[in-house]
């Protein structure tokens, strides 16, 4: 291990008080005391008290977290087949232009997603609501699942695949035996991301939405504008403890998954 | 090919023959055995690349049968040809006269040991062993029975609940091959198995892998580009260039009678004199090494293109002009050019008088105060005629 210089230490700080500052802060203002935002009243859980009696919040809550559950699992299923027909499938014609499309999503701008999501709904003249925030939000995060589920199975040893059908297990049995307890690490970190993301979307969401379905993020931005309410700090508060939940086991289980799979094909 | 055809007697199809010993074990030389697995004009094409070329070869119940050959020889997509994985272009396989084409890997009563040994990290070793036995749905008591009894096979009692992460590489290879030989397959397939052990542990386990086919009288094809090893535990090695066959034998055979100078050249080491069939037919003429004698007719017309090989170690060296030679046939003068000490033996390369390479080894059976040969000395080079071997291609 290499001793932190002063500079090393003060990048460090530097680099994550950027960061996370802004985090703290909200955290900390959602036990203040005081009603008025900006002003330091002592400690109190009373705004996480509220919450529990605003309906509407309470609502949206339920609504973005049926919508993630749904989505992400979706996003996971359709996610990993399509890396099993990247990897699997060996050569076929358009398999670069196939790669391309499942990266292409990560990089584009969430507004031209919402947007054209919206337009395929109107075109197709689906009322909106929360369906079609569930099929956007599949679409936008079964690429992220994608590309996490394709890196497992390029490092998986296709030989175990052959060595199960050797000794008798049918095709079906041996991804069931075989392959996906082996791939199964990467699929949860899969589904734990797409979760997130779809638990935190506001651009998607907001071009994909209709009456009735408000999704968390929709109903705070919606009553922040009308003014800064200590209750919206104890929500994101809340759902900075979810995500964050979320996003650290998804990369430790991507980790275990990588450190158990290494010694065996050593 | 054999009659196979002929319904006889004896040798009933799929039926268990009892080898006692390797001792005159030799059906490949008895016309009414039928062979338990029959390759047939067999064919595979990668791209433009022949892997496997019109290739025919049978293999008889309770045989150790070797594929022999240089890397890229085809011999590893023959045997997963056999096992399933990949698909002839052309050909059969048939075993117990049952053409393979149409059954699936799955349901193919052979089993493979993987190079890698593709044991499946997330199961303990009994679960590993016992996988295969689950998917014939074999009842639970009997799986038990049957993983402890491969446990102690392979020596491997008390790792049963062990991760394969957890072995070392010569217990993960006999966890492969428990895994590979519970389901007791007609033919077992072996894929370089010994390639990543250390060459001691590799010379134990070949000599334990002859004494566990011996005892369950299973039929084993092994592929290895180590040809001591394919020496050491086949019956017959069939050895392979660019998807063909160049030579199927006994290991003796293969040595002692090689069918043409790339198969002598291949297997061990070996010294090749080209020259012309002599008048009197046991000896050609016009060699690099002079006029040399052979210890038997040769079955090619006088003047006939031959070659003649004789293995560095029937070659003698002496320092002075053998007396025994009954005339000057046979042995040259030469310089020593290197000497290599193995410790049991001594290799020389030598230069002839003509310019000529030869190989020699000489057993050190003696100690070394008598070696008295040296680095440029003058010696003679000498072959009893019953070296020679004669080479038509």
């Amino acid at each position: 291990m290499r001793k932190f210089s002063p500079l090393n230490l003060a990048a460090i700080i530097l680099g994550v008080g950027f960061l996370y500052l802004p985090i703290a802060i909200l955290v900390i203002y959602s036990f203040n005391a005081s009603r008025l935002v900006a002003v330091w009243g002592g400690w109190s859980i009373q705004w996480y008290a509220e919450l529990a009696a605003d309906a509407p919040l309470l609502d949206s809550a339920f609504i973005s977290l049926r919508v993630a559950l749904i989505s992400a699992t979706a996003a996971t299923l359709l996610g990993t087949l399509a890396a099993l027909a990247l990897v699997r499938f060996g050569r076929f014609r358009g398999k670069l232009l196939f790669a391309a499309m499942i990266y292409a999503p990560l990089v584009m701008p969430e507004v031209i997603t919402g947007l054209s999501m919206l337009l395929l709904f109107v075109a197709v003249a689906i009322d909106r609501g929360f369906w079609t925030v569930i099929i956007a939000h599949t679409t936008m995060a079964m690429c992220f699942v994608a590309v996490i589920v394709q890196s497992r199975l390029i490092d998986f040893d296709m030989s175990l695949e052959e060595a199960a059908m050797d000794l008798g297990a049918s095709p079906a049995r041996t991804f069931l035996a075989v392959t996906l307890p082996l791939i199964l690490p990467a699929i949860v970190a899969a589904w734990m991301l797409a979760f997130a993301l779809s638990l935190d979307d506001l651009v998607i969401a907001s071009f994909t939405t209709g009456p009735g379905a408000t999704t968390l993020p929709i109903r705070i931005y919606s009553e922040v504008r009308l003014g800064v309410k200590p209750e919206m700090n104890a929500v994101c508060s809340i759902m900075v403890g979810v995500v964050g939940i979320a996003v650290i086991a998804a990369s430790l289980l991507t980790k275990v998954g990588g450190a158990r799979g290494t010694p065996a094909q050593a | 090919m054999h009659a196979g055809d002929s319904g006889s007697e004896f040798v009933k199809r799929g039926a268990e023959r009892p080898t006692f010993g390797k001792r005159g074990f030799a059906p490949w030389t008895d016309r009414t055995a039928q062979p338990l697995l029959r390759i047939q004009a067999l064919r595979k094409r990668f791209g433009g690349f022949t892997a496997v070329d019109q290739l025919s070869l049978d293999v008889y119940q309770g045989e150790f049968f070797a594929l022999l050959g240089p890397s890229g020889c085809g011999k590893t997509t023959l045997l997963r040809m056999i096992a399933g994985f990949e698909r002839p272009d052309s050909g059969r396989i048939l075993l117990d006269g049952v053409d393979l084409a149409p059954v699936p890997p799955h349901r193919r009563p052979v089993n493979m040991m993987f190079q890698n040994y593709a044991l499946f990290p997330h199961l303990n070793v009994e679960a590993n062993i016992a996988f295969g036995l689950k998917q014939e749905g074999m009842p639970k008591a009997r799986i038990a029975e049957r993983v402890a009894d491969m446990l102690a096979l392979v020596k491997l009692e008390g790792l049963g609940r062990r991760k394969p992460h957890e072995l070392s590489g010569g217990q993960r290879q006999r966890v492969a091959l428990a895994r590979s030989l519970a389901k007791r397959p007609r033919v077992l397939l072996l894929d370089e198995p010994m390639a990543a052990l250390d060459k001691k542990l590799r010379g134990e386990t070949q000599f334990e892998l002859m004494e566990l086919q011996r005892q369950l009288g299973l039929t084993f094809i092994i592929v290895t580009h180590d040809q001591s090893e394919a020496m050491t535990v086949a019956d017959r090695i069939a050895v392979m260039d660019r998807g063909r066959l160049m030579q199927v034998a006994p290991p003796k055979d293969i040595y002692e009678r090689p069918n043409s100078c790339w198969v002598a050249d291949f297997i061990g080491e070996v010294n090749l004199f080209e020259g012309r069939v002599g008048a009197d037919a046991d000896s050609v003429e016009g060699t690099a090494f002079g006029r040399l004698r052979v210890g038997r007719k040769i079955d090619v017309e006088p003047q006939g293109r031959v070659w003649v090989a004789v293995r560095p170690e029937k070659m003698r060296i002496t320092p002075a002009a053998p007396e025994r030679q009954a005339s000057v046939e046979n042995c040259a003068t030469a310089t020593v050019v290197d000497i290599g000490y193995l410790g049991d033996l001594s290799i020389y390369r030598l230069r002839t008088e003509a310019g000529v390479e030869i190989r020699a080894a000489i057993a050190n059976t003696g100690r070394s105060a008598d070696q008295a040969i040296g680095w440029d000395d003058r010696v003679w080079l000498s072959f009893a005629p019953e070296a020679a071997i004669v080479l038509t291609r």
